[in-house]
């Protein structure tokens, strides 16, 4: 993962709330088995008009907004579906923070995954930043700095943002969450025996995992390959 | 010892260790992980691109639900998009190990149908899966939630998860519900009421005895829908009927084993005197039948209403995105909502696509047809589902009504199929989002309960339930 430490760049202003993932990569392009070409299909429904065009009403299709790499949005941001698509499809599209008032849990567990850096900032900051850009026209930067959680402007605008330092750690050095739990892997295997070995176990499976596989399988046609 | 809640009681029992940091995430142990077609390729792809392998496939299980299609199964896919998403799934499966069920098993269905069906979700357990649903399993007391595709690739690789501990919310439904108000009526009336973003952060724990009242069924599709709220999970207590529901299922404990599992899900229950960080509580009695007239599933009311004026929200962020969606749907504010026309009739999704959503949607169907001009659509949530329903004859009831009956997937829920609405199209669906778009580009789409679904097909209009004759 790409680590975040700090980002300067252009805002591009999206004034919608309750932005659902539903809108930023519509269903019909969840179908690619890969990470990657989801750019061409951000916000598709929003963007382009039925024939295909893109419809210059949309706020990221303004010639200000080209380039733009920071996304200023209405609360709940990415709310809905879990699909991690959204994320991809912001992260390629050249995006790496998106500011808003609040974030869908899930959403944001994925920007985390994928160095965007979701800022969560108070209302009256978010009406701020929204004025600013209004009054720059569209053409208005500001640095994120993720070390010292603040995004400024250099006009004046400062706010502080918070975030876990979990989050905050894995983005500064764009940790590989996985190789990270595995250094966890002896703890692991000790819950596992703990849990087997207790009669009964805690939850219904954990007694289950000592039975042969087998004995637990219930017959099924067609294993494997799909007509 | 201080009272705790269901979810902390699970929550504690799966920690396998806090990570040292001041407001540090914990390292949660899962029970079961569910796998789908659509959010999990690129999660194997992951493990194949670090040398990693799948640390626990007896606890993993897939289904090809999302993007299959719904007619004849013995037809290749013909997407080619779609079949090879399918084939992928078949082939992570075989490679790592991970039981399928795919198209041609007579265990098939939408995964929030199956894991309960076959007794693989249980109480107590953490429930994973791609996909934003997975709270339905908090219907029998599990810690169920919905994860992105990096986070299924963690799971896969360690059979854990890094979760910062989320906070808890009662959510009380006391009375009881009147004739022809479902669980779906009571958990639209609860994101009516909290919004879609009322519960982000919170695990709800459901209880009164408008809940305690509700089936297996309706209970699931309570659960299902909390991320609608913007909920990470939702749960309720098990009780007997959750153990009547898993006994004699092909994964729930059988004999002595069952009656000591019991036994143990008995104690899965909050503590009287347990605290939680929000409590709402709502009158089931005071719920009418919903249904929503916005672009999101808090865009809801009772069917009695009329479409509302942008005027009369608080905020201009309410007010503007009240304008956006009215356009989005073609209504006019002062609308009622009984008597609004509808073209489609889409009975499925993981919501309510059980066989009592069936049952329901069917007593009112009986005898009766399809309006002139209106295309109606039956899902069934498995292939066991649909193979029940057809042992009671209820696709006879449906198919004598005019209305198509498939094969089970996700279907017109969200369209990634070749079941969608053509733009303009209005829709009286069973399913738990109406976004923009979700069931074909530019198609309307009218969230309701099965009885109430099926009713607007035969009318050709929506219609309050409690007037049905």
């Amino acid at each position: 993962m790409t680590p975040f430490v700090r980002h300067a760049g252009r805002v591009a202003a999206l004034p919608r709330v309750n932005v659902d993932t539903d809108q930023i990569v519509p269903k019909q392009f969840l179908k690619r088995i890969e990470r990657t070409g989801f750019a061409p299909v951000l916000f598709h429904d929003w963007r382009y008009r039925a024939d295909g065009s893109p419809d210059p009403a949309f706020e990221l299709n303004q010639p200000a907004a080209a380039g733009a790499s920071i996304l200023l949005a209405g609360a709940n941001f990415g709310c809905g579906s879990s699909r991690e698509h959204a994320v991809w499809a912001l992260r390629e599209h050249g995006l790496r923070v998106v500011i808003a008032e609040s974030f869908a849990d899930i959403f944001y567990a994925n920007c985390c995954q994928n160095g965007l850096l979701a800022v969560r900032l108070v209302t009256g900051e978010i009406a701020e930043l929204f004025a600013r850009h209004t009054r720059a026209a569209g053409r208005y930067d500001v640095v994120v700095d993720l070390e010292a959680q603040t995004v400024v402007d250099d006009a004046g605008f400062h706010a502080a943002f918070s975030i876990a330092s979990y989050h905050r750690e894995m983005l500064l050095r764009g940790l590989d969450e996985i190789g990270r739990t595995l250094l966890a892997e002896g703890q692991i295997a000790a819950f596992e025996r703990e849990r087997w070995n207790a009669e009964g176990g805690t939850a219904g499976r954990a007694s289950d995992l000592a039975v042969p596989r087998s004995d637990f399988r219930v017959p099924r046609s067609g294993e494997g390959d799909v007509a | 010892m201080t009272p705790r809640t269901l979810f902390a009681k699970i929550w504690d029992a799966h920690v396998v260790h806090r990570l040292p940091l001041p407001d540090g995430p914990e390292l949660l142990y899962v029970d079961l992980h569910l796998v789908h077609e659509v959010t999990s390729p690129q999660a194997f792809e992951g493990l194949r691109l670090a040398g990693r392998r799948v640390r626990r496939p007896e606890l993993t299980v897939a289904t090809a639900d999302h993007n299959v299609p719904t007619g004849d199964r013995a037809l290749p896919i013909t997407d080619a998009l779609a079949a090879r998403q399918v084939g992928a799934l078949a082939a992570n499966a075989r490679e790592f190990g991970i039981e399928l069920f795919d198209l041609a098993s007579p265990r098939q269905g939408i995964v929030h149908v199956i894991g309960p069906e076959l007794g693989l979700t249980q109480p107590g357990m953490v429930i994973v899966c791609g996909d934003s649903h997975t709270s339905t399993h908090g219907a029998f007391g599990a810690l169920a939630f919905g994860i992105g595709t990096s986070e299924v690739e963690h799971v896969l690789a360690t059979q854990c998860l890094v979760v910062m501990r989320p906070k808890t919310m009662e959510v009380r439904f006391e009375g009881a519900p009147a004739s022809g108000v479902t669980a779906k009526d009571l958990i639209l009336a609860l994101i009516g009421r909290i919004g879609t973003a009322g519960a982000t952060g919170h695990v709800i724990e459901y209880t009164g005895e408008a809940i305690r009242g509700l089936s297996m069924e309706g209970r699931m599709t309570v659960c299902n829908m909390s991320i609608e709220a913007g909920a990470r999970a939702g749960m309720i207590a098990p009780d007997d009927a959750s153990f009547a529901y898993l006994a004699g299922r092909p994964r729930a404990p059988e004999g002595e084993r069952f009656t000591r599992a019991v036994a143990r899900w008995r104690r899965l229950k909050s503590d009287d005197g347990a605290t939680y960080d929000a409590r709402v509580t709502l009158d089931a009695a005071r719920v009418g039948p919903q249904v929503t007239w916005g672009t999101n599933p808090g865009m809801v009311a009772d069917i009695t209403a009329r479409v509302p004026d942008p005027a009369g929200f608080a905020s201009a962020a309410e007010r503007q995105a009240v304008e956006r969606a009215l356009a989005y749907m073609d209504l006019q504010p002062g609308t009622p909502l009984e008597g609004l026309p509808i073209d489609r009739v889409f009975l499925g999704s993981c919501t309510n696509a059980r066989i009592e959503d069936l049952r329901s949607a069917a007593r009112v169907v009986r005898g009766r047809r399809v309006a002139a001009g209106v295309r109606a659509l039956v899902v069934p949530g498995s292939q066991q589902v649909k193979a029940q329903a057809e042992a009671e004859g209820l696709d006879r009831v449906f198919r004598e009504a005019g209305f198509e009956w498939r094969n089970s997937g996700c279907s017109m829920c969200l369209g990634m199929n070749p079941d969608i609405l053509a733009s303009g199209e209005r829709c009286a669906a069973t399913s738990n989002r109406n976004f923009e778009g979700r069931q074909g580009r530019g198609g309307r789409t009218h969230l309701m309960s099965p009885a109430m679904a099926a009713a607007a097909g035969i009318a050709g209009h929506l219609v309050d339930i409690r007037r049905w004759a």
